[in-house]
């Protein structure tokens, strides 16, 4: 079978030694993790490597011999070689030289116990030991289930590296009886801001900590929980989005260390999407209250408040006269026209009563948007909900008249036929009825008809305006619901270190030789954009529609009152 | 998109219209360029590794998947009926986990040119699929270790 031999393209420079690493018998594959050089003494490299498979559960041991002879070769050092080979026992002993400068470096392989020594191939693999060491392998979204006793070959390999990270906390340079070689001994890598921000963290967490504890008492004080106001609160967007963004600092400032890759990369999106958010939101801010902004868009608030009644005034009256051609009932015309045109009088009055606090209003609220883009974007929603409450007003009238219609047509037109409706057996059913009943019952079914398209009218205008407004809510919350999401860290990390989101390898040929083994370099091939958004979004209240088109249809059409988007936590109706 | 940018412009007398539509056609061949039209296409196999394929675009991009030997069960080819042909692929069969003998996926190879040339690439497709065989089958006699 073909011996595969992972080296890394560090050690490639590294002077003669030993090789140590981890053996994978299942799939004949060696991975080298570092090189000891000379002097050693044996029983305290044994001794070493008992201590670190101690610690990081990787078998390590010592796997071959590796010279790197500057000149030609060096009959004594060969043979030297060998003979450690009897020392560190380990089947098989791998010895790969290196001459000179050159690319193709020799490997062989000493199989002392094998009853058929046959002339083993081997493959030579590059890798780099750092990106390997930091890079975390996803697996196919399809396979995430399956146990790790399949796991690939390649995650084992992954594996390894990753957890022998206390081998590479020494290196040559150090004093100690072990010199090893790998990726740190070109210089050990460590960052002052990084070990400042670890030790500054903690006491922030707890800081905050307890800030937030403090808060959420406050909220689930018994004050804040009668019947008026947790109906406000439930309705009013925003407080579910502070509620979303308060669980969120709470995960970030928990004490426990994040066990796996998951929960830290949650845990840094979260971060810096709170980050951004908050930037964003002051940006906002600072751009609203220069040049008094505020004050400009609620001075331009009422007005438009106006606007948008006069138009409302404009189209009733339209509709009381003859609305594109269509014949209306005079009088059930006159009295829908003048009972929407009385709701339409009196929330202008409100607004006007509102009018000079809308500024001062205006201005705390705008405050409040220093809490993130995200609260600004519910804050804007909830406004307009609040100014086009009279069009929501008008359509559930309208709607209520118009269903209320429907059924009593229905339920007379089954009279007309001689049907009933069976209750207890859930189904259409024949009845006898009397003269009279048959007679009033047609009298009304006729009088409910000619008044039908009055009343279809009314509830398809106010129907068309209230589904503008929902659409242009819905846009609102889609649009916090994307900056909620985004996994922006991950994102990022997937720009600039696109080594450590690792979807898979990709093997490179390197020049060949004949007689030499086969070289390949491998490399990590980084998770697509895509893979990213889907493997790391955070999860959110989001909305989506909650029925098809065909059951929206439906629901229009029978007059049941709407509400299109469905949030995750509502339960089933 | 050129004649309607021109009929715009004879209209509003606007050479914005213009410009915009020379950016769009700009933007939109560097979008066809770096995701959609495929250059090269190549397939590695390494006997005790795995499968590895590479599809390069115009623009240079590369973009590769590797297949782990443990879950390619077989290379074969295979035809399908397109249109008024009869087409002929590549496919990489994986083996499903829980099945050895069911086959989860099937990977196409070499999509980019199956419905572009006139000629019969039967022939290529066959000394590809010759050369497959031979590794895979050095897996299969491979003796066992122990």
């Amino acid at each position: 079978m073909v011996l595969k031999v992972f080296f890394p393209s560090c050690c490639s420079s590294a002077d003669s030694g030993i090789l140590i690493g981890r053996w994978i018998s299942e799939q004949n594959s060696a991975v080298i993790l570092a090189v000891v050089h000379f002097p050693f003494i044996p029983v305290q490299v044994k001794q070493y490597l008992g201590e670190v498979q101690r610690v990081t559960k990787v078998s390590v041991s010592v796997l071959g011999s590796w010279s790197n002879s500057k000149q030609e070769k060096e009959e004594s050092l060969s043979e030297f070689l060998e003979d450690l080979g009897t020392i560190f026992c380990h089947e098989p002993w791998i010895q790969i030289s290196k001459e000179g400068d050159s690319k193709f470096w020799s490997c062989s392989t000493l199989q002392k116990h094998s009853k058929n020594p046959q002339e083993e191939e081997i493959i030579l693999v590059y890798y780099d030991q750092r990106k390997v060491m930091l890079s975390h392998l996803h697996p196919p979204l399809d396979t995430a289930g399956q146990g790790a006793e399949d796991a690939s070959k390649l995650s084992a390999i992954f594996d390894t590296v990753a957890r022998s990270q206390v081998l590479f906390m020494t290196d040559r340079y150090d004093e100690g009886p072990i010199k090893l070689t790998h990726w740190q001994s070109d210089g050990v890598e460590a960052s002052i801001i990084v070990e400042l921000l670890k030790q500054a963290s903690v006491p922030a967490c707890m800081l905050l900590t307890f800030l937030l504890s403090l808060f959420s008492g406050i909220c689930r004080s018994r004050v804040l929980k009668f019947w008026p106001l947790s109906f406000l609160w439930s309705k009013l967007s925003t407080c579910e989005q502070l509620g979303h963004r308060l669980q969120h600092l709470q995960v970030i400032s928990s004490n426990k260390k994040a066990q796996n890759q998951n929960q830290l990369m949650r845990k840094a999106n979260i971060f810096v999407s709170l980050l951004i958010d908050v930037a964003l939101g002051i940006l906002l801010m600072s751009w609203l209250y220069r040049k008094n902004r505020i004050g400009h868009l609620a001075d331009t608030l009422i007005p438009v408040a106006d606007h948008v009644a006069e138009e409302l005034q404009d189209l009733l009256q339209w509709l009381m006269g003859a609305p594109a051609g269509l014949k209306m009932n005079r009088a059930l015309d006159q009295v829908l026209g003048r009972f929407f045109l009385y709701h339409i009088h009196l929330w202008i009055s409100y607004i006007h009563l509102l009018s000079p606090f809308i500024e001062m209003i205006l201005w705390y609220v705008g405050l409040s948007a220093c809490l993130g883009l995200t609260v600004a974007l519910c804050i804007l929603s909830d406004i307009i909900a609040l100014l086009t409450f009279h069009i929501y007003c008008f359509y559930v009238y309208g709607a209520r008249l118009y269903c209320l219609k429907i059924y009593g047509l229905s339920s007379l037109w089954r009279l007309f036929r001689g049907k009933k409706w069976n209750v207890l057996r859930q189904r259409v059913d024949s009845c006898s009825y009397d003269l009279d009943q048959l007679f009033i019952g047609t009298l009304l079914f006729t009088i409910l008809l000619f008044l039908l398209p009055t009343t279809a009218l009314y509830y398809l205008v106010f129907t068309l305006l209230r589904l503008l407004v929902v659409i242009v809510q819905g846009l609102i919350h889609l649009l916090v619901d994307l900056i909620d999401s985004l996994p922006l860290y991950s994102l990022i990390l997937r720009l600039c270190r696109s080594y450590r989101l690792a979807a898979g390898v990709k093997f490179k040929v390197l020049e060949q030789q004949d007689g030499k083994p086969l070289r390949l370099l491998m490399q990590i091939n980084p998770l697509s954009y895509g893979g990213v958004v889907q493997m790391y979004r955070l999860p959110t209240y989001s909305c989506y529609p909650r029925d098809s088109w065909a059951s929206l249809c439906k629901k229009l059409f029978l007059g049941e009152l709407i509400y299109p988007w469905k949030h995750k936590g509502d339960k089933q109706n | 998109v050129w004649l309607a940018a021109y009929g715009l412009f004879a209209l509003r007398e606007n050479s914005m219209v213009l410009s915009a539509a020379i950016f769009i056609t700009l933007i939109g061949l560097i979008i066809y360029l770096h995701f959609v039209k495929i250059d090269q296409e190549s397939l590695l196999v390494i006997g005790s590794l795995g499968i590895q394929v590479t599809s390069s675009y115009a623009s240079g991009k590369e973009s590769t998947i590797f297949i782990e030997m443990g879950q390619v069960k077989d290379v074969v080819i295979n035809e399908a009926i397109h249109m008024q042909k009869v087409i002929y692929y590549l496919c990489i069969l994986l083996q499903d986990p829980e099945d050895p003998q069911g086959v989860s996926e099937v990977v196409p190879l070499f999509q980019a040119s199956l419905t572009e040339c006139s000629k019969p690439r039967l022939d290529c497709l066959i000394e590809v699929y010759k050369s497959c065989q031979e590794i895979l089958e050095q897996r299969k006699t491979a003796p066992q270790t122990n």
